[in-house]
């Protein structure tokens, strides 16, 4: 490139200044063919809308990575199948490498010892068995599936997934999971030797972590992973022989449950603890979202009590709590949450013939679930459950039972403290300072830490006013405002109708996060989007609190894909009026209500997250996750 | 951070340097302290007269607006000083150190005086000697000592954002190594030291760097607009010329103190072609220009810079019109600040003179600087590369976390 020019494009030299790394991923033997490079670049990844966020799966990340450079080699259509293969495998493994210095540098810079391992294990995963028989098998309609989705999405963002794709699958699979894994892959092989092959060795694995426990959903939602991706997975499954053991290490955790699939459901629903029924008239765009009748769940549970002996009661307690709305808050939720796990260690004793590091991740595993099945989980409480499996894979053989119960016991309580009470005070410390005198604070719904900054602030004598902004059904804000007022805090209160009328004279906005992903996208309450939106509008700008504990790796672009339902009813029911017009809505064809519990606000409405490692841009936030997400699991 | 450092462009381009940079350093070591500015030295004073912020008296002193008979009476204090001149700053530390109790203060202002070295090498170069005077025993009274010594440094003006964030990436680079857990104290002191040296090093050659590195975006016929006087741009600009660029320049005047004048007087002695402007001409000469490039006090954890007054709004105008703005900055201006507005700073205040009397009831704007966000600024040219905004906060994440 011209540095000459006038442009804002950066001379690629003067760029490699900036970020030299200390050397070349180790392992460039296999470098493809240079004519293949540039084909890569149009071509995006195969990702289909609905299947953004989870990209946890293995054979989906495989079949998106060998997706990828498929179209690019168009003699594919027609040539023979072993041709097709080798030029599948070298594009592929040319694109992963020679894509990452090109195409996403940044990326590459903190990166740098981990990224070369990373590639490495990519590069083999790719030469795999497996792979050779993808292609000539799914070859005519997987060509098919793949044109038409990169018909729709040939955006650069996308494009640089695969080279994401193997961090986070390896952060995914805790070592109970792919232990669990290979032990039932063993006893697989020793049952169906080679016929079936993969395909029940992937499903018996993943139900494996759950033989102990009868009716759990998990495994069914990993069973159906496969099914789901896409027509192209399944001769990969049929075809190849059992795959090398590094490629099986790599199962992870599939993507969620989507629930517009009629046969999983019905599977899902037989094993539930909870009696749930669908409820009718589904939005159409978040079929895929669990929802149910609300109302009877609660009853039902409470009835069973004395049946559900695999849940403890600890667990249970919480789970009614999160079914009837006691507990809200995301830290409450995940506190809850973990002090019932470490009830559930302290009662723990493992039965004979069975280890420690195993059985209890069983157990943790059928507790969570029941947890979903009363709420879905928010991702903080993904993170904590990641870390205390984590933990319990780490605990020596050599161990004593007792040993090991307390040292998970008190990993818990340094994980509450130091996750989220420590970090806490310390974005509160953070958080002050940008508090002036004279400055008039807005606030939306309520947050546990926005309300500690605000108190504190008030406890320093700075003069400043609140305003509350507030939105049905929940009226989360009037928790916070009782709390406020009674501390003697000037407040107004108000809806979110009017937040555009308030909004000109609010000097800062402070807003709590459900979730902070690496594209720096808030994900949180039902309504911040529109605040912080607002907000930027009229250049006041957006704070966002979050302890680092809830930021998470993925990147969502929008609030389909993943989010939670609530009840439609209560935004059918208007409180004080006597005769609803909604009131039967339920029996309407063609009515459908949408309660969304969050949605997300993209990264440019918002000027700052504070955390507790300090005060970021929202596009720090990929170092945060980068420097400090293996410490949330390793602590 | 600094492990990353660019400096081997500097070794590429040796032979460039070489000639030029000899001599330089040798004026740089003898340049006199003007008369103003040695009122300053003196003055060592946390809470400067009139309110008036402490590095832009500084900044008077070294940047004023220059004539020829004050040059012509430099160039006489040269000769004169010469002797009485500690012309080499160890054996200024020597005696000091021998004859009084070391004051870092004292050493910094020592290093100050010369125009050419920034406030903040300055002030790098006297903890270094702090670590070589130290007559700590231990790890943690060395440690201790350096702490406060860098506090004293940092309270010695509070204004100034490169002299704290340098202090602290000092702190940061010197006492975060292995060194601390040495058995042998020595070892551990003169690992402590080498580091504090290499700091300095790094510290001292980031101008060198960034010209290098900036003057590949100069191109041959293009149109500068600078702001202010800023020792790095003059460099890049110098680089460019030096390497036989054709471009022009055009110059804010940088009202109060018309540090523009003094810059356009700097490029008028490199032959190249400068116009000045009034700072109020700007959007109206900003269709012929190519780019912008502006200095900066200090950049910001958003990317962000603070600068002097008015970069705001070049860099509002120049990104309405879609002009680039490259901005010159060492490393050790990354400051762990965050405004979230132009309120949101520690101000810094200088006298504005209107030339004619101002009634008492009319109040007076007198902030120094501005914040220009991360949004409106194209590139960060740092001795640690080229850099875009938001690189800043990684950067500074990863020192100090």
């Amino acid at each position: 490139m011209d540095p000459r020019r006038p442009s804002r494009v950066i001379d690629p030299k003067v760029r490699k200044v900036g970020f030299f790394t200390p050397g070349p991923p180790p392992d460039r033997t296999q470098s493809g063919p240079a004519a293949t490079t540039p084909t890569q670049s149009p071509v995006s990844n195969t990702l289909s809308p609905v299947m953004i966020p989870p990209a946890r799966h293995a054979s989906d990340n495989l079949s998106r990575a060998v997706g990828m450079p498929v179209p690019a080699a168009p003699q594919l259509h027609g040539h023979p199948p072993v041709d097709s293969l080798q030029v599948g495998s070298y594009t592929l493994s040319d694109s992963v490498l020679s894509a990452s210095p090109t195409r996403s540098p940044s990326s590459r810079v903190g990166l740098d010892g981990e990224f070369s391992e990373d590639s490495v294990n990519w590069m083999k995963r790719n030469n795999s068995g497996r792979f050779s028989v993808v292609l000539p098998t799914g070859g005519p309609d997987m060509t098919q599936s793949i044109e038409a989705s990169i018909d729709e999405n040939t955006g650069d963002h996308v494009a640089e997934l695969p080279l994401k794709n193997p961090k986070p699958l390896k952060a995914k699979t805790t070592k109970a999971e792919r232990r669990a894994l290979q032990e039932a892959q063993r006893a697989a092989k020793a049952t169906a030797k080679g016929g079936e092959g993969n395909k029940s060795v992937a499903t018996s694995a993943t139900s494996a972590p759950a033989q102990t426990s009868k009716p759990v959903r998990q495994p069914n939602q990993k069973k159906e992973g496969p099914v789901l991706v896409s027509s192209t997975l399944v001769p990969e499954k049929k075809g190849s022989e059992k795959p090398p053991e590094k490629d099986r290490k790599k199962e992870v955790p599939p993507p969620r449950m989507q629930f517009d699939d009629k046969n999983r459901v019905e599977k899902a629903k037989k094993r539930s603890v909870v009696k749930q029924t669908e409820a009718r008239n589904r939005v159409e765009l978040f079929r895929h979202l669990p929802q149910y009748e609300r109302g009877n769940q609660l009853s039902d549970l409470e009835s069973k009590f004395f049946q559900l002996d695999h849940v403890h009661p600890a667990v249970y307690k919480v789970g009614l709590q999160f079914l009837s709305g006691d507990i809200m808050w995301s830290n409450a939720r995940c506190t809850a949450m973990l002090q019932a796990f470490q009830k559930v260690i302290e009662d723990y004793s493992t039965p004979p013939e069975k280890t420690l590091t195993r059985d209890l991740t069983a157990k943790i595993n059928s507790s969570v679930s029941f947890l979903i099945e009363c709420r879905p989980l928010s991702i903080s409480m993904g993170n904590a459950i990641r870390f205390l499996k984590a933990r319990i894979t780490k605990i020596p053989l050599t161990q004593t039972e007792s040993e090991a119960k307390t040292s998970l016991s008190s990993d818990i309580d340094r994980y509450i403290n130091e996750k989220i009470l420590l970090a806490d005070k310390v974005i509160v410390g953070h958080a002050v300072t940008k508090i002036r005198d004279g400055d008039v604070l807005l606030t939306y719904g309520s947050s546990s830490l926005i309300e500690m900054i605000l108190l504190h602030a008030h406890e320093l004598r700075r003069q400043f006013r609140v305003v509350i902004v507030d939105s049905r059904p929940n009226h989360e804000g009037r928790v916070l405002l009782r709390k406020l007022v009674e501390k003697g805090l000037s407040c107004t209160y108000t809806h979110i109708n009017a937040v555009s009328y308030i909004m000109h004279e609010v000097t800062r906005v402070f807003l709590g996060a459900a979730s902070v992903l690496s594209n720096g996208t808030i994900y949180s309450t039902v309504g911040t989007a529109c605040i912080a939106m607002v907000a930027h509008a009229y250049h006041v700008p957006v704070l966002v609190c979050c302890e680092s504990y809830k930021f998470h790796e993925r990147v969502q672009l929008d609030s389909i894909c993943s989010n939670e339902l609530g009840d439609p009813d209560v935004i059918a029911k208007v409180p004080g009026r006597r005769d609803n017009c909604l009131d039967d809505w339920a029996s309407k064809e063609g009515l459908q209500l949408l309660n969304l519990a969050y949605d997300v606000t993209p990264a440019d409405y918002v000027s700052m997250i504070v955390t507790e490692h300090g005060m970021i841009p929202p596009t720090s936030v990929p170092v945060i996750v980068r420097e400090y997400g293996r410490e949330h699991i390793l602590i | 951070m600094w492990w990353r450092s660019a400096s081997f462009i500097l070794d590429r381009n040796d032979n460039l340097l070489q000639d030029d940079s000899v001599p330089k350093a040798e004026s740089r070591m003898l340049s006199p302290p003007s008369s103003s500015m040695a009122e300053t030295l003196h003055n060592p004073n946390p809470i400067p007269i009139n309110n008036i912020s402490a590095y832009y008296q500084t900044r008077a002193a070294h940047h004023g607006v220059v004539t020829s008979d004050w040059l012509a009476q430099a160039q006489a204090a040269v000769g004169h000083d010469q002797d009485t001149l500690p012309s080499d700053p160890d054996s200024s530390r020597n005696s000091s150190s021998s004859e009084k109790p070391f004051s870092v203060i004292d050493e910094f202002n020592n290093w100050r005086k010369q125009p050419d070295l920034a406030e903040a090498v300055a002030a790098i170069r006297a903890l270094a000697s702090v670590i070589r005077s130290s007559e700590a025993t231990t790890m943690m009274e060395l440690q201790r000592e350096l702490k406060t010594a860098s506090d004293s440094l940092k309270s010695w003006d509070t204004t100034s954002i490169s002299l704290t964030a340098g202090c602290d990436l000092f702190m940061r680079y010197v006492t975060r190594t292995s060194a601390v857990e040495y058995e042998d104290f020595n070892a551990a002191k003169s690992r402590f030291l080498e580091r504090a040296l290499k700091f300095g090093e790094i510290s001292y050659k980031a101008r060198k760097i960034i010209a290098m590195l900036g003057q590949d975006f100069i191109f041959n016929g293009c149109t500068i607009l600078v702001h202010g006087f800023s020792r790095v741009v003059l460099e890049i600009l110098k680089t460019a010329a030096q390497s036989k660029k054709v471009f022009r320049v055009l110059c804010t005047e940088g009202r109060p103190d018309r540090t523009g004048l003094r810059f356009a007087n700097e490029l008028a002695k490199l032959d190249v072609p400068v116009k000045l402007l009034i700072d109020s001409a700007v959007a109206y000469s900003m269709d012929e220009v190519d780019m912008v490039i502006v200095g900066a006090d200090g950049v910001v954890e958003s990317g962000g810079i603070i600068n002097m007054m008015g970069t705001y709004q070049i860099a509002l105008v120049a990104k309405s019109m879609d002009k680039p703005v490259y901005v010159a900055a060492e490393s050790y201006k990354f400051a762990r600040l965050y405004p979230l507005d132009q309120k949101d700073m520690v101000p810094a205040l200088r006298a504005v003179d209107f030339g004619v009397p101002i009634p008492k009831k009319v109040e007076v704007e007198t902030s120094a600087r501005d914040y220009t966000p991360p949004q409106y600024l194209t590139l960060l040219f740092t001795d640690l590369g080229v850099l875009t905004p938001s690189v800043v906060s990684d950067e500074l994440i990863q020192l100090y976390l």
